[in-house]
């Protein structure tokens, strides 16, 4: 143990050897002046990208200016934008498009990349090279690949109309994923979840394996079958990390964009116009700014709002 | 072995050998898209589009040619009256009777995003570390409030920062330039890079910085020099993902940039060629896209997994 005199003494020979302009200038600061000095410009780039454009998005909200016409007297117009955005037809349909593209996106990378995760989890050989196989397409460019796929999804010379074609015996060029009404919402579906469902499998891999093993060897010996070991350990303990996985990715694909831009834009008609895609039509196609402002707040109000809501739901299993 | 050989703990060997094969298929299903476009960057036009779609072909740069150079079609007589060509790629181009002009404006854009994408990435990783050491070493007031505010800041649609940042960069001077990109691109990352890098930090333990205090090192020089070392696996990990947004980011672009800052992602889908889309060209610009994040993938996968369950374990 060092007694304080000699810490003292450390101290001191220390002090004295510091150059004195450096000591006066680096010792001199506070550790609360430190805090704010590395975190004030974090703090500050937030403050500017962030928040202050949420403000104005706000207040633009309440009025009809029109970005492309920049030198027209603004107008205060009152809640009528939010009357207008409520009433509108086209955003209540937009709203469905992107529920039902949120909801079948979910469902289906859920149970695939949980089953994926749970085939994992048995450690086979190679397990870790296939494992980051199936991962690949998550870090590619959305708008990219989503362009890429529009190829594959041609009628004729597609690679995918193709496959589908030779398998279910039917025609190549009988069939347009991008083009029919009622096939496009799955073309994006498809793609989404090719590139998502190894996301959801790596947080549900995470959860298998934070499950202790003595559960299991507990469970054993008190000859629970297979199946019952499933839905009284496995599931539940997953779940926490699944419903997580489902947050995130809810929100990324409610504020979708660009893979739908680059694969159908909206179309055919408006059968896949998601909210983003919406919002950037009325912004900066139609530049109803205060109008498309107002949309733009009541989609960040239904995310955030949504998102809370889930999170107690979330804690609430979790405390189980 | 052992007499209670267990299913979950110890699986069958079976029961192993079905999962392999049903997570092999899935990989080499998902694998084909990414596969098609390597291929379809080595095709001619007319391969490219025959039916069936072929598996086996002769490959040709064509692709690759038309993707960095802008041509121009001419009549027979003209192209009898050039002197012969001095390179393979002229060759090529001649072959359809077509001359080159010029380069594309694929290498502007690729470069465009190098620029972007490292200048942004490097900025969110400076901040987010000093921010990440800040938070798990000091009492800073409100601190957990100040992290959700940090990490809330994810929640807003793109679009929806767009309007007021177009509008703001419009009157400021800074749209379609490399600079307004790389600031923009750095506010949505610090957020994630504070709170990756924070649990990074949690992690070292504080004596280290105390000794070197005690050895009379003041609360900087302990950070540089005996923290900031300590850091460089959660650093390449924080960067790899504030990277692949950068590079991979498409609405920003799209709409704040048009010309002299636009990257890549935007301007891919345009590469247009005779007749609708060049597929060839459009499969080799994409290619070159890909490989950096296939390579940086692959390289740090285990950085890139504990980042991406990171989230999910902390919390």
């Amino acid at each position: 143990m060092t007694t304080p005199s000699t810490l003292d003494k450390v101290a001191d020979r220390a002090a004295r050897a510091t150059p004195d302009g450096v000591a006066r200038r680096v010792r001199g600061l506070s550790d609360k002046a430190i805090a704010w000095i590395f975190i004030g410009p974090t703090i500050l780039l937030l403050l500017a990208i962030n928040i202050f454009p949420l403000i104005w998005t706000v207040y633009l909200s309440f009025t009809n200016y029109k970005a492309n016409r920049p030198n027209r007297a603004i107008e205060w117009v009152g809640s009528r934008n939010y009357e207008r955005v409520l009433s509108d037809g086209d955003i209540w349909h937009t709203l469905q498009v992107t529920a039902h593209f949120v909801v079948w996106t979910m469902t289906i990378q859920v149970i695939l990349g949980f089953g994926l995760a749970w085939l994992l989890n048995r450690q086979f050989k190679g397990h870790s090279f296939w494992t980051t196989l199936i991962l690949l397409p998550m870090m590619l460019s959305p708008a990219v690949v989503g362009n890429f796929w529009t190829f594959l999804y041609q009628p004729q010379i597609g690679l995918f109309n193709y496959v589908i074609g030779f398998f279910a015996g039917i025609d190549a060029s009988s069939f347009e994923m991008l083009g029919q009404v009622n096939l496009a919402p799955w073309a994006i579906i498809i793609v989404d979840t090719w590139m998502w469902t190894p996301y959801i499998m790596l947080i549900c891999l995470a959860g298998l394996r934070s499950i202790p093993d003595y559960i299991y060897e507990a469970a054993e010996v008190d000859r629970a079958s297979p199946w019952r070991q499933f839905w009284s350990i496995t599931v539940p303990m997953v779940l926490p990390f699944l419903m997580l996985a489902v947050l995130f990715r809810s929100i990324e694909n409610f504020k979708m964009f660009d893979l739908v831009v680059e694969l159908t834009s909206g179309g055919p008609g408006s059968v896949t116009e998601l909210a983003s895609i919406n919002l950037k039509r009325e912004a900066f196609e139609k530049w109803r700014t205060g109008y498309s402002s107002a949309f733009a707040i009541i989609l960040f109000v239904t995310v955030f709002g949504a998102a809370n809501i889930y999170v107690k739901a979330l804690n609430r299993v979790k405390q189980r | 072995m052992s007499a209670t050989a267990h299913s979950v703990v110890q699986p069958k060997p079976w029961t192993k050998r079905i999962a392999a094969g049903a997570v092999v298929v899935y990989a080499l299903i998902t694998m084909v898209p990414i596969l098609w476009i390597f291929m379809t960057g080595f095709k001619t036009p007319q391969d490219s589009i025959s039916y069936p779609p072929k598996v086996v072909f002769s490959p040709s740069l064509e692709g690759y040619v038309n993707l960095f150079t802008t041509r121009s079609r001419q009549t027979p007589e003209y192209m009898a009256s050039l002197p012969p060509p001095d390179s393979w790629y002229e060759e090529l181009v001649r072959s359809r009777n077509m001359v080159i002009a010029g380069p594309s404006k694929f290498g502007e854009r690729f470069t465009n995003s190098v620029i972007i994408g490292f200048g942004s990435t490097f900025l969110s990783v400076f901040l987010g570390t000093l921010a990440a050491y800040a938070f798990s070493r000091f009492k800073v007031p409100l601190k957990d409030d100040l992290l959700f505010f940090i990490l809330s800041t994810r929640m807003m649609p793109p679009i929806a920062v767009a309007i007021p940042i177009f509008l703001m960069y419009r009157t400021i001077g800074l749209s379609d330039t490399h600079l307004g990109m790389i600031i923009l691109y750095t506010a949505v990352n610090v957020s994630l890079s504070v709170w990756l890098l924070k649990g990074f930090v949690d992690e070292i333990p504080r004596e280290y910085e105390e000794a070197a205090m005690i050895d009379g090192y003041s609360r900087f020089q302990a950070f540089y020099k005996v923290v900031l070392p300590q850091m460089t696996t959660g650093i390449a990990a924080t960067a790899i993902f504030c990277l692949i947004f950068a590079w991979n980011e498409y609405a920003f672009a799209l709409l704040l940039t048009s010309g002299t800052a636009q990257t890549a992602p935007p301007f891919i889908p345009t590469i247009i060629g005779e007749g609708g889309l060049d597929w060839p060209a459009v499969a080799a610009g994409t290619t070159i896209f890909l490989l950096p994040v296939l390579f940086f993938t692959i390289l740090l996968r285990k950085q890139l997994l504990r980042g991406i369950t990171f989230g999910a374990v902390r919390k």
